[in-house]
């Protein structure tokens, strides 16, 4: 049987055609009843809350998403060793998988299934204790429950470390080489990633990994991803982009986080994401299904617009240097 | 290392630089020189590592420098604490106050809530750090065994802060509530959310926070003396 992600990429470079792909999973599990500070992933395990998960999937599924992802982000055994869970690492990321497999089959036998992998939460040496080839490990443990419970393609994101994707990579390919592997970053920080990551370097550097897909995600709205994904774009062409980013900034609002985009932005939005250069395209904190569906709709009915006649609304990442008596400072030293 | 053919003002130039480059072995030993120069410990920690920290701050802020450098800078920062800290305590003046400080649930970003423990104990404070992802249980048994005058907690995620809310609605419902001054901060965070969640006040940076613990230690010694002379005179 071919990969039904492989597949879904060659449909579209023969026909030119946009990728869907879901929006936010832990905003809508907050929406559901999720307490702050609680793991999302917890909830593929409890028989009454399996149904809040699984009503997610359905819901992106339903608006049009072609890749679902699946409720494991924090799944590493990093991350879920805040709440003492690591020794469930690989039965809470199989059995999230496993609800996303049996919902997207619902809707035929072509819809993705992507293994969602989030970082580890923690620093490598010399800034933080994670080494490498500890890093290697624990993705690999999470990435074993993921292909066991029949993820299509792993996908790694919201990493803002070179180094922790390249270890989230080795992780999966560790636990299962024959999968595909998509990676995003997330440009939050004046259009780098927190780590100081530029789109531009990001495209060079994870071009070296053999990833079916690279891209951007979560970050700072739709002006700043345009800005990133054109950025990606002209450094390569010819890869595969992925555009997923939060809907709007958050507000909070009686203490809790609200975005500030509608369907009706994210519409838009969609249709230049597009005509910057990327191909699978979808949404990340504070959207929902209704975003989705219609960015879906916007893709799939109105013309392509014209890069030539767009503008980029948000500055391009630009590397800025210390004050001049710094440096003269610096020098001094030797 | 040797730093002793500097003159002062070049030392704390070279100290500040140094952290800015998050050069821990050089700032421990600067810090070292200052001291054997006759500098007090809290001069050391405002004219080197504060005002170093500074920069760093401002050049994190306009995009110069990200996170690994504004790390390595908090190292070298407590590199420099750590020979300074034994010193603040031994200065025989009384410990300005308690404080027990924490990341709260689900969130692990703790160098802003370590810069401003770093600056409380130079102003004085005793100061139990229980790091990050601290629940309300931990945050209880730390004050039950602690006694301090104030809690600080911090937030950099908009999923953890209402977690705030948790900590401070069980002082209430285990009767501390009372005993303890409440403080929170972190990026996100602002006065109206820091009402909002029912703490006694919001600290925008470590220095303002800084200033309003030792404004309500003031304030507590003040009222201490107000009531001992109240039950003096009954
Ligand atoms: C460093 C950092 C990290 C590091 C943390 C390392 C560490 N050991 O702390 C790493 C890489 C691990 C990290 C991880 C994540 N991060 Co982060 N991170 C940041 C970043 C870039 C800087 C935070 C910082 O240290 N600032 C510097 C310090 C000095 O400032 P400060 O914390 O505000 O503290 C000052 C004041 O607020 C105050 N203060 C702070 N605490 C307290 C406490 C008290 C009691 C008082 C009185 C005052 C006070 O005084 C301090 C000194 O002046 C911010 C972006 C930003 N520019 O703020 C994102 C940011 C906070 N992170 C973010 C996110 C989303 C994450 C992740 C969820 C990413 C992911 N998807 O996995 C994870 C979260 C993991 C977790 N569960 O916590 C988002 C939060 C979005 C939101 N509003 O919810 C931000 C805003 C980035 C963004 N723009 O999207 N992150």
């Amino acid at each position: 049987m071919t990969n039904r992600f492989l597949a879904l990429l060659a449909k579209s470079r023969e026909d030119n055609s946009p990728i869907m792909v879901d929006g936010g999973m832990g905003t809508m599990l907050f929406a559901a009843g999720l307490m702050f500070g609680d793991p999302p992933e917890m909830w593929n395990a409890l028989p009454d809350k399996q149904d809040k998960v699984r009503a997610v999937y359905r819901g992106y599924l339903e608006a049009g998403s072609q890749i679902i992802l699946t409720n494991t982000f924090g799944g590493t055994p990093f991350r879920l060793k805040m709440h003492n869970l690591q020794d469930r690492t690989y039965e809470l990321n199989k059995l999230g998988v496993e609800l996303a497999r049996d919902e997207a089959a619902k809707f035929g036998p072509e819809r993705v299934v992507a293994g969602s992998i989030g970082p580890s939460g923690e620093l490598f040496e010399p800034m933080g204790k994670l080494t490498y080839e500890s890093a290697v490990d624990g993705f690999a443990r999470q990435a074993e429950g993921i292909a066991a419970g029949g993820a299509d393609v792993f996908w790694v994101e919201t990493m803002s470390d070179l180094m922790e994707v390249q270890a989230a990579v080795a992780g999966a390919r560790k636990a299962a080489p024959h999968l595909p592997i998509v990676a995003t970053m997330t440009f939050d920080t004046k259009g780098f990633t927190m780590m100081g990551v530029s789109p531009t370097q990001a495209v060079n550097e994870l071009a070296k990994l053999d990833l079916a897909a690279i891209g951007a995600n979560c970050g700072n709205g739709p002006d700043e991803l345009e800005a990133t994904i054109y950025a990606m774009h002209q450094v390569d062409p010819n890869v595969v982009l992925v555009a997923k980013g939060n809907a709007g900034m958050p507000t909070l609002v009686d203490g809790r986080a609200v975005y500030n985009a509608t369907p009706e932005h994210m519409l838009e939005h969609a249709r230049r994401f597009r005509a910057f250069g990327a191909t699978i395209i979808g949404a990340c904190c504070g959207s929902s299904p209704a975003h989705i569906k219609a960015m879906t709709t916007a893709l799939r009915t109105m013309p392509p617009l014209d890069p030539s006649t767009l503008q980029l609304t948000a500055p391009l990442a630009e590397r800025k240097s210390m004050s001049e008596d710094k440096r003269a400072r610096r020098e001094r030293r030797g | 290392m040797d730093f002793s053919d500097l003159p002062d003002d070049e030392l704390w130039l070279q100290m500040q630089d140094d952290l800015y480059d998050g050069m821990k072995e050089e700032v421990a030993a600067e810090t070292n020189e200052a001291l054997k120069r006759g500098y007090g410990p809290t001069e050391v920690l405002e004219k080197g590592l504060v005002a170093g920290m500074d920069v760093v701050g401002v050049d994190f802020r306009d995009g110069v420098l990200f996170v690994p450098e504004v790390l390595m800078a908090a190292n070298s920062m407590k590199a420099g604490m750590e020979i300074l800290r034994p010193l603040l305590t031994e200065t025989g003046a009384p410990r300005v106050g308690k404080v027990v400080i924490g990341t709260v649930k689900g969130d692990i970003h703790d160098i802003g809530k370590n810069l401003v423990a770093m600056m409380l104990e130079g102003a004085g404070f005793e100061v139990i750090n229980l790091g990050v992802n601290v629940d309300a249980d931990k945050f209880l048994a730390a004050i039950k065994e602690h006694k301090p005058d104030i809690i600080g907690m911090s937030a950099l995620l908009t999923t953890t802060m209402p977690y705030m809310k948790v900590v401070n609605q069980m002082l209430i419902d285990e009767r501390m509530r009372e005993e303890v001054y409440v403080m929170v901060g972190g990026a996100p965070v602002s006065e109206t959310f820091a009402m909002a969640v029912g703490a006694d006040a919001y600290g925008r940076d470590a220095a303002t926070s800084v200033d309003i613990a030792k404004a309500y230690m003031d304030n507590v010694r003040k009222q201490d003396k107000i009531d001992k002379a109240a039950a003096v005179n009954q």
